[in-house]
């Protein structure tokens, strides 16, 4: 498979860098079951809870029997490739400006049609192809046709790569480079081919020795942020922002505290200093950036990640205030991602379960390590998702909070008892 | 229970506002235009129209009732017929009811679109809800992709090549070089054909028609009418509509014209091989060859042979789309379905703006509308004689 090249070549400066345009944003209501799911990276269909019937496109009553009760499914999306075009005119601006488009219609196991997009890989129809679900670049889900079997590499189809972040030959700023969630970012990130890291570091009076190692790393640059300090996150943004074209916030203050234990105030200070006024430090300065680079060729600005916290989602007692923070950095980072996709800058958000480092040190396992986090951000940003829920605690929390948000919020406080 | 006739029921006044490429103007122009050139052929006055159906998708935020007020008309019936290119038939179907029995006495059908240079696009992109969620964000190709699909599907299932598809376009053209009103005025050669721009595989550009700006009308009125106002008319012999047929085909190679075309012929007391002229819905030539198998004038799946074995000029063993149809007149938005009804009324009563299909009696117009997601959803077709 062609990949993109490891340096993007370097533009012609004297070239206007292209402003973003966007594919159509406009779904009804009930078409946002769809994207509900891409974001987590996972194809869901409406089936009838009463015949069984498969619909699509997104409806409000069953086609098959008119009941009103569809429900969202996980499908398999193994389907048929019926006919299929390559698109060569098109009358919306960003559709216009990367033609050709591969289009097909394909029959879905279970009777419903779906228009797609072909990935480049997938023959002649007709042909056994199976629909993915994906985020395109105004974050709205739409469906891709990919081959069969194995994992389609989305950024190996010049056009699909629109849909991914591929952190390959691009260049990414993490915001803490020296906690062990940030080494292992920085260094998950060299391995999947960023083409320049700059690893952000707070404290450089601090030496920390596998944090040193990283400076061996021919793509790494150890740089000076703080991002309780506006003036150091302007200094940088300043001296890098035009150039970053992924921002991964590592940055995370994290103290074990309940809310009535003593000096929690000043540690919920803290950790509201770092986890939510250094991300909205942060957005301040980056974000007009990222938007500006948005549709700066190959090796544009495409994403922005948060390491939250699956504590976001429900209060965590014992990790009370830092449950907190991190609920109101979500809160906060929906603000960013609607900022951010009016340019087609994604931003996509990791829910952690405890994590095996200091702060989480009396969490029972299983624990997710440093270097899953960091495989897992990676994935994300190779595929086409918004919301990541690393690890087994994190995808059962997220479970109990679908099924009963309640009865999770019963549970963790009877966990801190 | 067959459907009782249409006896007494006839069509008159077939009038054409002339087709732009784009316009400042607004849907009601053309709509006001058509009728008041509806007027002008009937000669009456306008409170002798008691009757309107309106087929537009550029009248927004107005529908048909907006149009009463816009001009000056005082109904007693009124339909909105919101279906593309199906619009004509079934406003004809609805009108000749309403004459039959009383509840109106002359009917203006008209079909008519402005055409700004933004208005295929905004159309095209809110056009259903399920081409706002499912299709437009796959390239935004609107009909072009649809078409694309179907034409690609055909042609695997059944032998099509583009040759055969680019007789049918070259045949048209030569139809349209003898209508006035027609804005092609080139000839079109079967190489320009085959080596156009690509539009989307396997269309190129003489297969895609083109948005314009223009109306159509027609009135419909008990044939006593047509005596006493002393007009020429054709009289209506059969009609039928049809609207999400074959929803489980896998991709649309037949329409609605396959379950309805035995009930029409029987309407219209005739067989296939009695039609003199056909005016089949043409936005891409595929769609005439479903036409041509789904009407029954040659199997599911002949259509490639049909057309290697008739020629579809006016002067032809198969004349078809007369005028030139939509692919070399241009596609006045929801006019695209009253284009071949006026134009089959031109030719049975003897007032052809081009050529003159000779000894023509019996003449048969489809219309085919909507593609909602990923098929065309309205179809039907009415068979037409001379008086």
């Amino acid at each position: 498979m062609a990949k993109a090249p490891m340096h993007a070549r370097r533009k012609n400066p004297i070239l206007r860098t292209p402003l973003p345009t966007l594919p159509p944003h406009a779904r009804s209501r009930v078409a946002l079951g769809l994207t509900a799911a891409a974001a987590r990276g996972a194809l869901e269909l409406q089936v009838c809870r009463d015949c069984r019937a498969v619909q699509y496109p997104p409806r409000e009553v069953c086609r098959a029997c008119l009941s009103s009760r569809l429900i969202w499914r996980p499908h398999n999306g193994e389907a048929e490739l019926a006919a299929e075009t390559v698109l060569h005119a098109a009358q919306d601006l960003y559709f216009r400006e990367r033609l050709p488009w591969r289009i097909g219609i394909v029959r879905l196991d279970g009777d419903a049609n779906m228009v797609v997009y072909v990935h480049d890989s997938v023959g002649s129809a007709p042909c056994r192809v199976r629909v993915e679900a994906a985020l395109d670049r105004a974050g709205e889900a739409v469906l891709l046709a990919v081959p069969p079997d194995g994992n389609a590499d989305l950024s190996a189809d010049p056009k699909l790569r629109e849909m991914t972040c591929d952190p390959r030959g691009r260049k990414i700023l993490v915001t803490d480079g020296k906690t062990a969630v940030g080494q292992a970012v920085v260094r998950a990130l060299a391995t999947a081919g960023a083409e320049m890291i700059w690893a952000g570091e707070a404290e450089p009076w601090k030496k920390i020795a596998e944090a040193a190692t990283l400076r061996d790393l021919p793509q790494v640059m150890m740089v000076p942020l703080d991002v309780t300090d506006s003036h150091s996150v302007h200094e940088l943004a300043g001296e890098i922002g035009a150039k970053v074209d992924i921002l991964v916030n590592t940055a995370d203050c994290h103290r074990t505290l309940t809310i009535g234990a003593g000096g929690a105030l000043n540690a919920a200070q803290l950790e509201m200093d770092i986890n939510y006024f250094g991300l909205l430090r942060l957005a301040k300065e980056f974000a007009p950036f990222l938007k500006a680079r948005a549709a700066d060729g190959p090796a544009s600005a495409v994403a922005w990640v948060n390491v939250l916290s699956i504590f976001a989602l429900s209060n965590y007692p014992p990790h009370g205030t830092y449950s907190a923070s991190k609920a109101a950095a979500l809160s906060l980072s929906q603000a960013l991602r609607a900022d951010l996709y009016t340019a087609g800058v994604r931003l996509i958000n990791l829910f952690p379960g405890p994590v095996d480092d200091d702060w989480d040190q009396l969490e029972l396992p299983p624990k997710l390590s440093p270097g899953a986090l960091a495989a897992a951000l990676v994935v994300a940003l190779q595929g086409s998702m918004e919301d990541v829920y690393p690890g087994e605690v994190a995808q059962d929390w997220l479970e109990r909070h679908g099924d009963n948000a309640k009865a999770l919020e019963r549970e963790l406080s009877e966990g801190s008892q | 229970m067959a459907p009782s006739g249409y006896a007494d029921v006839v069509l008159a006044a077939p009038v054409t506002v002339p087709y732009v490429r784009y316009s400042i103007r607004g849907a009601h122009w053309f709509l006001g235009r058509a009728l008041a050139q509806l007027l002008a052929a009937a000669k009456i006055p306008k409170d002798r129209i008691d009757g309107l159906a309106v087929a537009s998708f550029t009248l927004a935020p107005d529908t048909a009732v907006g149009l009463t007020q816009h001009l000056g008309l005082t109904l007693r019936w009124l339909e909105n017929v919101p279906m593309g290119g199906a619009s004509a038939v079934v406003s004809i179907r609805r009108a000749a009811r309403a004459v039959q029995n009383g509840d109106a006495e002359i009917v203006a059908c008209i079909g008519g679109d402005t055409n700004h240079t933004d208005s295929f696009r905004r159309n095209t992109a809110t056009f259903s809800q399920f081409s706002q969620d499912a299709v437009y964000p796959y390239g935004s190709g609107g009909p072009n992709t649809s078409f694309a699909l179907l034409t690609s599907y055909y042609m695997r299932s059944y032998g099509a090549r583009r040759e055969d598809f680019g007789k049918l376009c070259v045949a048209q053209r030569n139809n349209a070089l003898k209508n006035p009103l027609a804005l092609f005025k080139k000839p079109l050669t079967l190489d320009q054909y085959l080596n156009a721009r690509s539009i989307a595989d396997p269309l190129r550009l003489f297969d895609c028609v083109m948005p314009c700006a223009g109306a159509e009308g027609f009135l419909v009125m008990r044939e006593s009418t047509a005596r006493d106002l002393g007009m020429p008319c054709a009289r209506l012999l059969a009609a039928i509509e049809r609207h999400n047929a074959f929803p489980d085909d896998p991709v649309q190679f037949r329409g609605g014209w396959a379950m309805d075309r035995d009930e029409l012929f029987a309407q219209a007391a005739l067989k296939p091989g009695d039609i003199d002229f056909v005016e089949v819905y043409d936005d891409y030539p595929v769609i005439n060859v479903l036409q041509f198998e789904d009407l029954g004038f040659c199997g599911k799946g002949e259509g490639p042979a049909f057309i290697r074995t008739n020629s579809f000029e006016v002067g032809g063993t198969f004349p078809c789309n007369t005028s030139g149809g939509q692919l070399s007149v241009g596609q006045a938005g929801a006019a695209g379905g009253h284009l071949g009804v006026v134009e089959a009324i031109r030719q049975l009563t003897g007032q052809a703006l081009g050529a003159r299909v000779a000894k023509a009696r019996y003449g048969l117009v489809s219309g085919f509308g909507m593609i909602n997601y990923d098929r065309g959803i309205c179809s039907g077709a009415v068979v037409l004689a001379a008086d």
